[in-house]
């Protein structure tokens, strides 16, 4: 992975420097709140409901052991022993005291990673596909790009003040696991004539109003995506309303000036700033590819893999929920449940976090991803490790079975901790977790992803969820409402609203009446929720929802 | 006919903690309970300004709804919250309950 050159370091070492000034000076008097807000916010630190927050970037979510060792040791030193990994594969601190956020930031850059640019209307933590370089359908692993994306965005001098945030994910495989197309700007690494290169979306989004990107190119060849992404976010900087902050978002700019006329404007910017790109970025690409070379993958029989898979149902569970198919023969991608049943969903201890990284060092050439759905990734275990790793993770309470089902929910930190919530959402999702747990129903509801934001903005990806939950405050009472059929992959898909929401008491329960008439519905097991929905539409899932309704129509 | 005035607390987030505060007659208290109770609007305005300009204490003042039919309690759920702490962990200010 990449690793820190010396520009990097002096760049880091002289950001976080200026920052202990600038806390200095807004704790001795020099600075009002006013000046210093802009300040904290370009380096991570947000003032949230019971204390401040520290997010912490984790590129394209790629992390090695040693990184997640230091957000272990962070964690304990300044916060309270835990830390929170978010949909945007960054890691939040939810108590760290202002005094101690320089320090924390020094720590951080003694493993290559900082906090900047994780808030303020600038070019925002590049994402990735958290099975990026491991993945069988990939292909080419899009971190190399992403990072030199990280390299460009990173105090970009024109970019500091943009009109609103601005967010990138990047895949390189078919499958969709990044959610490119709820980004401002996705990008998908296609090939062409035996040529890699991107094909370009722009305008995607969640938040108060839902837009699916739109295709702004094709295909854009390896050393024309840096001029392209400039001058996509040139445009957007002159032509994004600055009136409204509703509306400042590039999804609505393509939305109110159309997706051709934006292609016009880009299209003349890059002709204008395209003799300025000489080829530098593409030798520092170069380098940086170097740095993501695949591991050795060693050969090795499967016989201890076969036994326990055999012989074991725990196991076996779990490997079938759990592992993806990896591109070196005998390998697989583990994906680590951070959503054990009645837990916060994406809370790690650090204790787990040390454990993770242990076991990355022990069997996964020391590298970890976090996934946007909040779970932690070991992208390279030859199988025959995998009950050994097993056996570890589940002393760690980290064996959960339950990837992709109905216990695996996103949920931003919604009123428990941010400021800008409207409802909670963490209990919603310990509730959901337990009940289906108690009912034993997981296994047989079989792929479902229910995603929980508890405000309108969506950080908890309510609209692409299959089973979607938005808690919104009315009239002074927590209120949950329902949208249906959404998707986050290559399929693209917006939920639609059920119907009218449901308190805090009744959300479980109607949950319940939902996937349980799903089952009912379904025309054979294989069939999943989503299927089942595309199938018959909102009709069937709604009298589910709504049995009174039902009962007084007929 | 003016409508009546719901009872007032001031509150902000400790500068350097980043804590739930409440005003008081002298200063500031984490506890809700111990908050000064304003009845009146004018009063209110006054400790609101007052509150304000104290910005090497505390962040983002605004004045809370409360209930005060004894010693002040929060009426929206997001000031139980406040004054409370998170509902996943015991952390934040139940921690000292």
């Amino acid at each position: 992975m990449y690793s820190y050159t010396e520009f990097d370091d002096a760049f880091l070492a002289e950001r976080n420097a200026q920052f202990r000034a600038q806390v200095e000076r807004r704790i001795d008097g020099s600075l009002t709140e006013d000046e210093f807000k802009p300040l904290r916010l370009m380096n991570g630190l947000y003032l949230q409901l019971h204390a401040y927050m520290l997010r912490v970037a984790i590129p394209y979510g790629t992390l090695n052991g040693a990184q997640m060792r230091k957000l272990a040791d962070i964690a304990d030193k300044w916060d309270k022993g835990y830390g929170h990994f978010t949909t945007r594969q960054n890691i939040q601190y939810n108590w760290p005291q202002l005094r101690d956020v320089p320090d924390m930031l020094d720590a951080l850059a003694e493993v290559n990673m900082h906090a900047i640019q994780t808030s303020g209307n600038t070019i925002r933590n590049v994402t990735a596909d958290h099975f990026a370089g491991a993945a069988a359908d990939e292909v080419a692993d899009p971190r190399p790009v992403a990072e030199l994306i990280r390299q460009w965005s990173t105090d970009h001098p024109e970019f500091q003040f943009l009109p609103r945030k601005f967010k990138v994910a990047v895949s390189g495989a078919p499958h969709d696991r990044a959610v490119i197309k709820a980004h401002d700007i996705g990008l998908q690494i296609v090939e062409q004539n035996g040529v890699l290169g991107f094909q370009v979306i722009v305008g995607g989004g969640l938040g108060r109003t839902p837009m699916i990107g739109k295709v702004l190119y094709d295909f854009v060849a390896s050393e024309d995506l840096l001029p392209t992404l400039e001058a996509v976010v040139s445009v957007y900087n002159l032509l994004g309303r600055r009136d409204n902050k509703y509306k400042a978002r590039i999804k609505i700019t393509v939305h109110e000036n159309g997706i051709d006329d934006i292609r016009a404007r880009v299209d003349a910017r890059y002709a204008l700033i395209r003799p300025q790109f000489t080829g530098v970025d593409q030798q520092m690409l170069a380098r940086i590819e170097a740095d993501f070379a695949k591991p050795t993958f060693k050969t090795a029989p499967l016989d201890a893999y076969t036994q326990a898979y055999d012989s074991d149902p725990v196991f076996r569970s779990w490997a079938d929920t759990n592992l993806s198919d990896h591109h070196a023969p005998g390998y697989a991608i583990v994906s680590i449940s951070l959503k054990a049943h009645g837990a916060t969903p994406g809370d790690a201890s650090s204790h787990q976090m040390h454990v993770m990284a242990d076991l990355a060092a022990q069997y996964g050439h020391d590298e970890l991803r976090i996934s946007h759905e909040q779970n932690v990734i070991l992208p390279h275990v030859h199988r025959n490790d995998l009950p050994a790793l097993h056996a570890a993770l589940k002393d760690a309470k980290l064996a959960t079975a339950n990837i992709g089902l109905i216990s695996d929910i996103i949920a931003c930190p919604g009123m428990d901790y941010c400021a800008l919530a409207t409802a909670r959402s963490i209990p919603i999702a310990q509730e959901i977790a337990t009940r289906f747990d108690a009912l034993k129903l997981e296994h047989e509801i079989g792929p479902l992803k229910i995603k929980i934001s508890g405000c309108i903005n969506a950080c908890g990806h309510h609209h692409v969820g299959h089973i979607g939950i938005l808690g919104l405050d009315r009239a002074g009472v927590e209120n949950y409402q329902i949208t249906l059929g959404g998707d986050g992959t290559q399929d693209a898909t917006l939920g639609e609203r059920a119907g009218p929401g449901f308190s805090a008491d009744q959300i479980i329960p109607a949950i319940e009446r939902l996937v349980l008439g799903y089952l009912d519905l379904r025309s054979d097991p294989a069939e999943t929720f989503l299927q089942t929905y595309r199938r018959l539409g909102l009709a069937p899932f709604k009298a589910a929802l709504y049995p009174e309704a039902r009962a007084n129509a007929a | 006919m003016a409508k009546p005035f719901t009872p007032k607390v001031v509150t902000a987030n400790a500068l350097l903690e980043g804590d739930v505060i409440y005003q008081t007659a002298t200063g500031w208290t984490r506890d809700l309970a111990h908050a000064e109770l304003l009845t009146d609007e004018a009063d209110a305005d006054l400790r609101m300004i007052d509150a304000s300009q104290q910005t090497g204490l505390v962040v983002g003042v605004y004045l809370a709804d409360v209930d005060a039919s004894a010693a002040p309690k929060p009426v929206h759920f997001r000031e139980a919250f406040r004054a409370k702490g998170p509902s996943n962990y015991a952390h934040g200010k139940q921690e000292a309950l």
